[in-house]
């Protein structure tokens, strides 16, 4: 209700003071148009006495300052008339205003007369221009006095002794010029400043944000000085800059240094800045320490390295003037001087600084070590970030050099990057893992060296293990496997030429990946044991030239580790997965002729097939897996080989359903004929396995008969009678074609028994079995032969 | 009605003109009545000549005893009005006695007047110089006719003038310093000078600058003192802080002042003061009163 009533009124006031402007206004047309001099001023005295209300808020009063302003206008053109055709001289005019007994009306009507004067050229416009800017001292009110001078301002724009201008003087005249806009922005300044402290205290945040709306008032002023054309570069350095720091400095105000240090940074040329940067930063530290000078001074370094970008000439002053070098002490001083500076503001400096180094010095990585190093200083002692902004700077920070690199490996360089993740808290540190990932994937980066390496785990050292006092529970899976699969992906980008090098990287990565747990082993050992057998490959492939016992780097070696790696996430327990992993080493193994080795992953996949394999569609998979790799075994002598298919075949009878077992038993039987040249190729016991395979293949004939009175699908006789023509065409002496048609009519039988199911998937297996019978009979040559006893009806 | 009033009429005109009437400079003055009148300006040691003509009404005569001009320097207290005190009286005889039958001039001249104090129109007090023609008669009244003019006297530039500086103020309340550049103005002068604030505990809510005119009339126990603001001059508008200091520029040109009159004729003195008067957002008032001293430079053109 208050606040209602006060806004109320200060409408009404509003309205009472346009009326009175108004009403004089048009008393002071009248005078004007009957060329009544004295009745003009004294209306025009009138009128401007209703600027003296104290009642209106800022931008109130502003609204009755422009009716009186446009009106001063008119009386202006008025004077320039009268002093033209010589009614009145204008000095006398300009004492004659000021004959006013009102101190506000007067100076309003001796700037409007000044002016006139200075226009006139019957007075050196500098001493017109200080006169005035000295007089407008009588206001002391701060609204009013800053009203009076932005109108002192105004009028005075294009009439400044500037170099060049019609008003310029003897030599030093711009230095009038200067002085006099400086004058009239210290005091503005300094009126600004004094109206917080009136009125009431508890006003004071209404107060302070319409101060705020002033501020532009103020503002403009340091526009002018730069519009001005004789302040160059010298004069900027000289007088210009260290005035207005001076008066900044000391007006120990948070609210006019924040605007003011913007405004500076904001209207005068980015090369004076550069030029000027020692006085220029050297103000900061002296600031008040509610002031945000990170948005300042991160606004200045932002002009700067987009100047810097903009034209490459320019770079060598950066160099000359050691730009880097500035920043960084200024921000060293300032966060100095302000002890209780948040974590986030320092932080955000240092994030401008970084930029402006990689903008600028991208060459100079040793500049963003130093930031870094500096922002670790800073943050030393303290507890982990809680803040989350500030979380969000650093990650800035650390982001930054990711993306204007494009390169991980230079930022592994950086020393104190690691440090500066020390201080984010985990689910942070997770979040630049992998933003660092991201960058390593994004531009395939190649990160060839186990130091680098070293280093590069470090810093996502937050996916790779636990870290202290994460709760897990609130970890969300999906983001957990992504994660992994992110430290999964980045383990294939580890590639180095060497192989000794590349050795040392897996060694590194294995010693970190190990440390992870086993809800990460299941997503980063299977990435790693590729990424050794890769090299394994590699070795392989050379072998012929680098053998004996001083090369450091063997296949065996990596096997032993490998063998290390599986066995941890053996003991996960994963018990798929290792066997899996086993199985491709064995097969690595081998191609490498390293029998014992082979034998040696053989024994553990079983070792786990048995143990830890419980589940039977698991282990039907495991088996076959089993299966189709002993195929490709080519190393192994005759004992070891008969061991293991041994335990294949013994395995695969063992499983649990019939079928499963029939399909097991039919695939064992390629473990004993191998299409290679010195294959193994012991066709008895080939026939031996698929006749085992259809004694079993009848048994769960019989079983489903038993169980559900009727047969169960003939499909396994289908896809025995495959296997037959398989190792028939391979020319397997065994497999005769009798049997085949002895196999074909079984099937014939048993589908149209009476008890059949129909299955119509099994019919068309069938059919287009035959039809292939039919179509190797056809085909004639050898094979066609071969056929031919084969009846196919 | 018109022949009773005519019965009192008196018999003749009597005009009074100066030599240089028309080229000689004129003021105007306010007369008893509260009219204005153009009267002319003289200086003392000027020679004061003119032409005195007595022109009877149509068909009399005008019979007298003599016919004398007077130059009189009078000073009227108010407080004793009526009574003229003349501290200046010249006569000349203009006729022997003789009868006048028709319009008649008579030349005269005071020459090289000593007239030491000039014309002042004040509260209480009022200095007039008037010529004076008096045709002395026999049994009926005198006929006597009158003419104001006004003296102003010049002083030189003075070869002393110091300013006025002085730091007043009210302990751990306000503390200024303020100065002003002469002492001694002339009327058409321009009081230039500025207020320095040292200390201020205070709120002020302006400053202005008085200039006040202290007339004293009468001596000892009858004494009158009449003190009057002559201008009222704002120099300031709101509250300084430590350290500003305010211009102060104000012309005199616009007010009606004279110059210092000390002790004329120990019947009256007329002085004047600066008066800085500090205003504090209670409405009090915190001034100090400096006597300035006030004298008339001698009209140059370009000042005119």
């Amino acid at each position: 209700m208050h606040a209602d009533t006060v806004a109320e009124d200060e409408e009404k006031w509003l309205a009472e003071g346009i009326a009175g402007v108004q009403q004089n206004a048009y008393y002071m047309h009248r005078a004007l148009d009957s060329n009544n001099l004295k009745d003009a001023l004294k209306f025009s005295a009138q009128m401007l006495s209703e600027l003296r209300t104290s009642r209106l808020s800022p931008h109130k009063y502003y609204e009755l300052y422009m009716r009186a302003f446009d009106e001063l206008r008119k009386l202006e053109m008025f004077f320039r008339e009268e002093t033209t055709r010589g009614n009145c001289s204008v000095v006398d005019l300009y004492e004659l205003v000021q004959h006013a007994g009102n101190v506000l009306p007067r100076l309003y009507l001796l700037c409007t007369v000044g002016s006139v004067y200075i226009k006139s050229k019957e007075a050196p416009a500098k001493d017109v221009l200080k006169d005035l800017v000295e007089m407008s001292r009588g206001i002391q009110h701060p609204l009013r006095g800053l009203f009076l001078r932005s109108y002192l301002s105004q009028i005075s724009r294009d009439k400044l002794p500037d170099i060049g201008s019609e008003y310029e003087g003897d030599a030093d005249s711009v230095n009038d010029a200067i002085e006099f806009v400086l004058q009239n922005f210290i005091e503005m300044n300094k009126l600004w400043v004094r109206m917080q402290h009136q009125g009431p205290q508890r006003d004071k945040e209404k107060r302070e944000k319409e101060r705020s709306e002033l501020r532009d008032l103020v503002g403009k002023n340091l526009h002018v000085l730069s519009q001005i054309e004789g302040v160059d570069l010298e004069m900027y350095k000289e007088t210009v800059l260290p005035r207005i720091l001076e008066q900044v400095v000391n007006c120990k105000d948070e609210l006019a240094q924040f605007y003011l240090m913007d405004c500076i940074i904001q209207v005068f040329p980015d090369e004076y800045h550069l030029q000027t940067l020692e006085t220029l930063l050297s103000a900061f530290p002296q600031l008040q320490p509610g002031v945000d000078i990170k948005t300042v001074l991160s606004q200045l370094m932002d002009r700067l390295s987009n100047y810097a970008t903009s034209s490459p000439e320019v770079l060598p002053e950066f160099l000359q003037v050691e730009a880097f070098a500035k920043f960084s002490s200024a921000i060293g001083k300032v966060i100095e001087a302000q002890p209780d500076m948040p974590a986030v503001s320092a932080i955000t400096l240092y994030v401008s600084l970084l930029t402006f180094t990689l903008r600028v010095h991208p060459d100079r990585l040793d500049y963003v070590d130093q930031v870094l190093g500096a922002c670790v200083k800073k943050l030393s002692g303290k507890e982990k970030l809680q803040d989350s902004r500030a979380t969000k700077q650093i990650v800035a920070l650390l982001s930054a050099p990711l993306e204007k690199y494009s390169n991980i490996v230079t930022a592994l360089e950086l020393s104190n990057y690691p440090k500066v993740m020390d201080h984010l808290d985990n689910s942070t540190t997770k979040v630049m893992a992998v933003v660092i990932i991201q960058s390593i994937m994004k531009n395939t980066t190649c990160v060839s060296t186990s130091d680098k390496v070293e280093a590069l785990f470090e810093l996502i050292k937050g996916l790779i293990k636990d870290m202290d006092g994460t709760q897990d529970d609130d970890v969300d899976e999906e983001d957990f496997k992504e994660e992994q699969n992110s430290v999964a992906r980045l383990i294939h980008m580890l590639y180095n030429e060497d192989q000794e090098e590349m050795l040392k990287i897996i060694c590194t990565v294995q010693k970190h990946i190990l440390r992870g747990g086993p809800k990460r082993l299941p997503f980063t050992v299977p990435s790693l044991v590729f990424l050794a057998l890769k090299l394994v490959r590699r070795l392989q492939g050379q072998d012929g030239d680098v053998v004996g016992e001083d090369v450091p780097t063997t296949p065996k070696k990596i096997f032993q580790i490998l063998n290390q790696t599986i066995e941890a996430l053996y003991l996960v327990p994963c018990p798929e997965l290792s066997l899996r992993l086993y199985l491709q080493c064995a097969e690595a193994a081998n191609d490498c002729d390293l029998e014992p080795v082979a034998y040696e992953f053989f024994t553990q996949a079983f070792i786990l097939y048995e143990e830890e394999i419980a589940d039977s569609k698991a282990q039907v998979t495991a088996i076959h897996l089993i299966i189709g790799t002993l195929q490709r075994m080519n190393i192994f002598g005759v004992e070891n080989r008969d061991t293991l298919t041994h335990k294949a075949t013994g395995y695969s009878a063992k499983l649990l359903k019939k079928p499963d077992q029939c399909r097991a038993v039919y695939a064992c039987s390629h473990l004993f004929w191998v299409e290679d040249q010195d294959g193994v190729k012991d066709g008895e016991r080939v026939l031996l396995c698929l006749k085992r395979a259809l004694r079993i293949a009848n048994a769960a004939q019989q079983m489903a008969n038993a169980a559900r009175g009727s047969s169960g699908s003939i499909s396994l006789f289908i896809e025995i009678l495959n296997k037959y023509l398989y190792f028939f065409e391979k020319g397997n002496p065994q497999i005769t074609s009798s049997a085949i048609q002895g196999l074909i009519e079984l099937i014939t039988t048993e589908m149209q028994g009476e008890n059949a199911t129909s299955d119509p998937s099994a019919e068309a297996f069938f059919a287009s079995t035959m039809r292939y019978i039919q179509f190797q009979k056809q085909k004639g040559g050898s094979m066609g032969e071969k056929y031919e006893t084969i009846k196919a009806s | 009605m018109n022949y009773l009033m005519g019965a009192f009429k008196p018999p003749c005109n009597i005009t009074i003109t100066f030599s240089d009437g028309k080229t000689r400079k004129q003021v105007s003055v306010k007369k008893e009545n509260g009219k204005t009148a153009m009267v002319p300006v003289f200086q003392s040691l000027e020679t004061i000549s003119g032409e005195v003509s007595i022109d009877p009404v149509q068909g009399k005569k005008v019979e007298h005893t003599g016919v004398k001009i007077e130059l009189l320097g009078q000073i009227e207290l108010y407080f004793d009005r009526g009574n003229f005190y003349d501290f200046t009286s010249l006569v000349r005889e203009l006729d022997v006695p003789g009868d006048i039958y028709e319009k008649k001039t008579y030349p005269f001249e005071f020459s090289s007047v000593e007239m030491p104090y000039e014309s002042y129109n004040g509260t209480n007090v009022r200095l007039r110089y008037i010529l004076r023609v008096t045709i002395s008669r026999n049994y009926v009244s005198n006929i006597t006719e009158h003419r104001d003019f006004c003296v102003r006297n010049y002083s030189p530039v003075p070869t002393m003038n110091n300013s006025i500086k002085m730091e007043v103020g009210i302990e751990d309340c306000l503390h200024i310093e303020f100065e002003y550049s002469k002492s001694k103005y002339h009327l058409k002068d321009v009081i230039i000078g500025k207020i320095y604030f040292l200390l201020v505990r205070i709120k002020i809510k302006n400053m202005e600058l008085e200039i006040r005119r202290r007339e004293s009339t009468g001596s000892g126990p009858n004494t009158y003192v009449e003190t009057e603001t002559l201008a009222k001059f704002e120099l300031m508008d709101g509250a300084p802080v430590r350290g500003e200091s305010i211009p102060i520029r104000l012309f005199l040109s616009p007010y009606e002042l004279t110059p210092t009159y000390r002790n004329i004729n120990n019947k009256f003195s007329v002085k004047y003061y600066l008066n800085l008067v500090l205003v504090d957002e209670e409405d009090r008032r915190y001034f100090k009163q400096q006597e300035i001293s006030m004298y008339r430079l001698l009209d140059t053109p370009a000042s005119s």
